[in-house]
C-alpha cells in the first residue's frame, strides 16, 4: 500500500507535498494581508470619527457573518468580472482576463481574518493598563510615542493567544481554495483519489497532514506566549 | 439582469435553499447537543487513560478543515462500498444530505463537548457539596445542580458554535447538497449575474441575525430566576435600611 505514497511517478507523494507546497504558501501569504487588514479594522472601530467607527463596525460584522465559502465565490467571480470590466472600458480589444485563484484565495482569506483580527486587536488595545498609557504622557510622550514604545509591544501579549486561534482556522480554511481550482493539497489529493479509486485512504491522509500541521502550530503559538508572558508575575 | 429581477425570479429556488441550510444547521446542532452532554461528563470525571479516544477524536475534528472531513465521508465511504451494502448502510452514505449531517454533527459534537466541559468546570463546588448534603443522588445532582447551571455558562459559546455551524454548513453545496449556497452556485452558473451572490449574503446575514436574537432572548430566559433574585434583594434594601 505504501507505493501509493511514495515519491516518483509510481507514487503519489509528490503530487501531495506539492498540493502541501501550495497550501503552506497561502497561509503565509494571507497572514500579512489579514493582520493588515486586521489593524485598519481595529483601529477603525477604535476611531472618533463616527462615520470610520461604523466602517469598522460593518466590516467585521458582515465578514464574519458570512460563511467562508461564499466570500471566496464573491471575490473570484465579483472581482474576476469587475476586472473584466476596467480592462474592456479601458480597451475594448483585450481579451478577458482570469483572476488568478491564488490571489482570490489570499485576498478572501484575507478579507475573513481581518474581520476577525479586527476583533480580538480591539480586545488587545482596551485591554491595556491605562495607567502606563497615562505615566507616557505624565513623562510628555507624545501620542505617536506612546503608541509605539507602550501600547504596540503589550498588544501581542493580549493579542496573541486570539490571533495564533484565527491562525489556525485559516489554516484549515485554505482547503476551501480547492474549489476555485488552486492546486493546493486537498484538490492534489482529490486528484489522486480519481486516479487511484481510493477516497478514504486518500482524503484519511490529507486529514492527517492537516492535522500535524494544526499540532505544530499549537506547539509553537504555545511556546510563543510563554515568551510573550515573560517576566509577567502571575498570582499562583 | 436587474439585481430586482433576480429575486422576483428565483425567489422560490433561494427559499427552498435558504430552509434547507437551516434544517441542515438545527439538525446537527441537535444531534451533537444530545450527544455532548454524555462526552463531556466524561472529559471532565473519567481517568485520563479512558478519556484519550476522546481527546483524540477532538483533537481530530478541531485540527482538520470541515471541507476535509464532509469529503472523507462523502467520498471516503465509497471505498467501502461492498461493506457497506452489506450492512444496509449504503443507501445512507449515498445521499450528500446525510453524509453532510453526518459530518456536521460529528464536528459540532467536538466543539460543543469542549464548551460544555468549560460550563461543568465551572460550576461552583459549593453548589454540588449542597446539593449532596441534602441528600441529592449523583444522577439528580446532575440534572437538578451541574447541567443547569453548566448550560447557563455555557449558554453564549454554545450559541457561536451553531453559528459556526451555520456558515460552515454552506460547503454542503460541494458534495451537490442544494442549499442556500448550492442553489446560489446554480442560479449564477445559469444567469451569471453576480447580484445573486450579494442576495446569498444578505441571506446568510438575516438568518445570523435572527439567530442571534433568539439566542439571547433564550439566554435571558435561563437567566430568569437570576434577575428575579436581584430584584427582590433590590426591593428588600431600603426595608433592611429603616430596620437598623
Amino acid at each position: 500500500m505504501f507505493e501509493l505514497f511514495s515519491y516518483g511517478d509510481a507514487g503519489w507523494g509528490d503530487e501531495i507535498l506539492r498540493g502541501l507546497a501550495i497550501t503552506v504558501q497561502l497561509a503565509i501569504v494571507t497572514l500579512p494581508v489579514g493582520l493588515f487588514l486586521g489593524f485598519l479594522a481595529a483601529f477603525a472601530s477604535m476611531s472618533k470619527l463616527a462615520p470610520l467607527r461604523y466602517l469598522g463596525f460593518g466590516y467585521t460584522t458582515v465578514m464574519r457573518g458570512l460563511p467562508e465559502i461564499l466570500t471566496l465565490f464573491v471575490v473570484y467571480n465579483g472581482v474576476g468580472l469587475l476586472i473584466n470590466a476596467i480592462l474592456h472600458w479601458w480597451n475594448p480589444e483585450a481579451s478577458p482576463t482570469e483572476f488568478s485563484p491564488f490571489a482570490a484565495g489570499v485576498v478572501a482569506l484575507g478579507m475573513v481574518f481581518g474581520a476577525f483580527a479586527g476583533e480580538v486587536l480591539r480586545g488587545a488595545f482596551q485591554s491595556l493598563d491605562q495607567g502606563q498609557v497615562e505615566a507616557g504622557r505624565a513623562i510628555g510622550m507624545t501620542e505617536r510615542k506612546v503608541f509605539w514604545r507602550i501600547r504596540l509591544p503589550q498588544l501581542w501579549r493580549f493579542a496573541l493567544p486570539g490571533l495564533g486561534n484565527l491562525w489556525i482556522n485559516m489554516l484549515k480554511d485554505t482547503a476551501l481554495v480547492s474549489v476555485i481550482a488552486l492546486d493546493d493539497l486537498m484538490r492534489m489529493t482529490k486528484v489522486a483519489v480519481g486516479v487511484t479509486k481510493q477516497p478514504f485512504t486518500f482524503y484519511l491522509l490529507a486529514c492527517m497532514i492537516y492535522w500535524a500541521m494544526c499540532v505544530l502550530s499549537e506547539l509553537v503559538l504555545a511556546r510563543m506566549e510563554k515568551r510573550a508572558n515573560r517576566g509577567i508575575r502571575r498570582a499562583s | 439582469m436587474h439585481p430586482i429581477e433576480i429575486i422576483t425570479q428565483y425567489w422560490p429556488r433561494l427559499l427552498d435553499g435558504t430552509l434547507l441550510t437551516i434544517k441542515l444547521t438545527l439538525l446537527g446542532a441537535l444531534i451533537a447537543g444530545l450527544v455532548s452532554p454524555a462526552f463531556a461528563l466524561i472529559r471532565v470525571h473519567a481517568s485520563p487513560m479512558a478519556q484519550a479516544p476522546l481527546r483524540l477524536y477532538i483533537s481530530f475534528m478541531r485540527g482538520t478543515p470541515i471541507l476535509a472531513q464532509l469529503f472523507l465521508i462523502f467520498y471516503g465511504s465509497g471505498q467501502f462500498r461492498p461493506e457497506l451494502q452489506e450492512l444496509g448502510l449504503w443507501t445512507f452514505f449515498r445521499d450528500p444530505f446525510n453524509c453532510a449531517l453526518l459530518a456536521f454533527a460529528l464536528n459540532s459534537t467536538a466543539y460543543q463537548t469542549e464548551i460544555l466541559r468549560g460550563g461543568i468546570l465551572g460550576v461552583p463546588q459549593g453548589e454540588i457539596e449542597a446539593a449532596r448534603a441534602v441528600g441529592m443522588s449523583r444522577l439528580l445532582t446532575l440534572r437538578r445542580v451541574v447541567f443547569p447551571h453548566a448550560y447557563r455558562i455555557a449558554w453564549p459559546a454554545l450559541g457561536n458554535e451553531v453559528i459556526l455551524l451555520m456558515k460552515a454548513s454552506a460547503l454542503a453545496s460541494i458534495v451537490t447538497v442544494f442549499d442556500l449556497m448550492g442553489r446560489t452556485r446554480q442560479i449564477f452558473s445559469r444567469t451569471f449575474d453576480f447580484s445573486v451572490y450579494l442576495w446569498a449574503a444578505l441571506i446568510y446575514l438575516c438568518i445570523t441575525a435572527l439567530f442571534v436574537l433568539l439566542w439571547r432572548q433564550a439566554e435571558r430566559r435561563l437567566d430568569l430566576h437570576i434577575d428575579a433574585r436581584h430584584k427582590v434583594r433590590n426591593a428588600n434594601q431600603p426595608q433592611k435600611d429603616t430596620m437598623t
